[in-house]
């Protein structure tokens, strides 16, 4: 026998690709020619796509001369503080 | 029972069954005409649109640091939005909070399951969430006493009636979105611990969830174990938009900048980008040597490259415009499990099966 709640979820995803078909869909050539847009005027900040002036990486230090704080946390350890 | 002993059943059950039968040829009519409409307006490719774009050069990428402390399969991982802070999450049940900068753990919370398949940081940088084989998501407010016991001031939030896959605070630390193996997504006020919306829709495993740049309004995109990757209404719960171009899980979905794309990963082994606006996959990242699957995806901060964290133990760099490979990292010993870009955009971290996590740049 057939069950109503398999009626039911049928109903559902036909109304779910009624919602789907309606969508308002542009072309591809302009949707990709945004994305090329937005990559291009962006990439100046891009550090990993361009790199960034030495030293204003802060990852691209070696950790032992990078912060003061480094410094105050191996202090902290030494004194015995908890 | 064959035959209905009553007439008035027989008829019933012959009407049900065309019913059924005409939903049916709807729901394939339908779908087919999705299909057209989409394809009348794929009049270009993205790299064709790409040809004029100069290429890019040498990648100089490396680790820049290790960070070694968890027991097991690091599973998952987040990034503060100080730039510095991560927390990550592992299969020893250990959810740590490292200083990215000098490697320092700053807090390590021990949950009472394994495999800690989740884990995000709130955006005030106050509280991390988490979870996993337990079903549910929990918050941990951080406290600036590192000897204070954590677990102590745990608040559970969400409740799924499987594993939790992924979790993410929306834009406050009011309210968590999450994605289960139940097959549903679910939004959650963090304080009362209220589902305020679910999402139904998937037809399996719900694997990975992100959130649209808030400029971009209340949508995300999940991925599931059904293929299909489908964009939300956080408003309303309904699936606006449905993708399903991958021949296997959906393991990794990551929102493209600008909010009018997104990228996902697979055990197909291809990374592939979805326009949002053209209602289509745009293009495919593959190679006919990538055999193993992607477990994780990010962008750099302007889009152009696409960061995929493998199973074959490596990273491979794309050119998001040209389709072609421009990088291929070394340096995990097991599966990359779990890859993000800083939110500055400096810097990248991977967690791996091989108990450890590293920051490129």
């Amino acid at each position: 026998m057939t069950s109503t709640s398999t009626l039911s979820s049928m109903r559902r995803l036909v109304e779910q690709l009624k919602l789907e078909a309606s969508v308002e869909r542009i072309k591809v050539s302009q949707a990709a020619a945004e994305l090329q847009q937005y990559c291009l005027q962006n990439a100046g900040k891009d550090a990993l796509l361009v790199g960034v002036p030495t030293g204003s990486n802060p990852f691209r230090e070696p950790r032992s001369c990078s912060i003061g704080q480094d410094v105050v946390l191996v202090l902290g350890l030494d004194l015995g503080l908890d | 029972m064959r035959s209905p002993l009553i007439p008035e059943m027989a008829t019933q059950e012959v009407q049900l069954n065309e019913t059924l039968a005409h939903l049916k040829s709807e729901s394939e009519s339908l779908k087919s005409k999705l299909e057209e409409e989409r394809a009348k307006l794929h009049d270009v490719e993205l790299h064709q649109v790409a040809e004029k774009v100069e290429g890019l050069g040498q990648f100089v990428m490396k680790t820049r640091r290790t960070l070694k402390g968890h027991g097991n399969k690091v599973l998952c991982m987040d990034w503060c939005k100080d730039k510095r802070r991560i927390v990550s999450s592992s299969q020893d049940g250990k959810v740590i909070v490292w200083d990215a900068f000098t490697t320092n753990k700053e807090h390590a919370v021990t949950m009472p399951c394994t495999w800690v398949m989740a884990c995000a940081y709130a955006p005030s940088g106050c509280a991390v969430a988490c979870g996993g084989l337990d079903n549910k998501c929990s918050v941990y407010p951080l406290s600036l006493d590192k000897n204070e016991n954590l677990a102590a001031k745990k608040k559970s939030v969400a409740m799924h009636t499987n594993y939790l896959s992924a979790c993410s605070f929306t834009n406050s630390d009011m309210q968590i979105l999450t994605s289960s193996g139940d097959g549903t997504c679910a939004l959650w006020d963090v304080e009362s611990g209220q589902l305020l919306q679910s999402f139904h829709g998937h037809a399996a495993d719900v694997l990975c969830l992100d959130l649209a740049p808030s400029e971009t309004g209340n949508t995300f995109v999940s991925g599931g174990c059904d293929k299909k990757a489908n964009v939300w209404d956080m408003r309303s719960g309904q699936c606006i938009q449905s993708f399903e171009t991958h021949e296997s899980d959906i393991n990794s979905v990551r929102y493209y900048p600008s909010g009018d794309a997104f990228a996902s990963g697979s055990d197909d082994a291809t990374c592939r980008l979805y326009d949002l606006r053209a209602d289509r996959e745009v293009a495919i990242y593959s190679k006919e040597s990538i055999i193993f699957g992607v477990s994780s995806v990010d962008f750099s901060l302007s889009g152009r490259l696409l960061f995929g964290g493998y199973n074959d133990y490596t990273i491979n760099v794309w050119d998001v415009l040209k389709g072609t490979r421009v990088s291929i990292l070394f340096g995990h010993e097991n599966r990359v499990s779990t890859l993000r870009v800083s939110p500055d955009g400096t810097a990248f971290s991977t967690g791996s099966w091989d108990h450890t996590l590293r920051i490129w740049a």
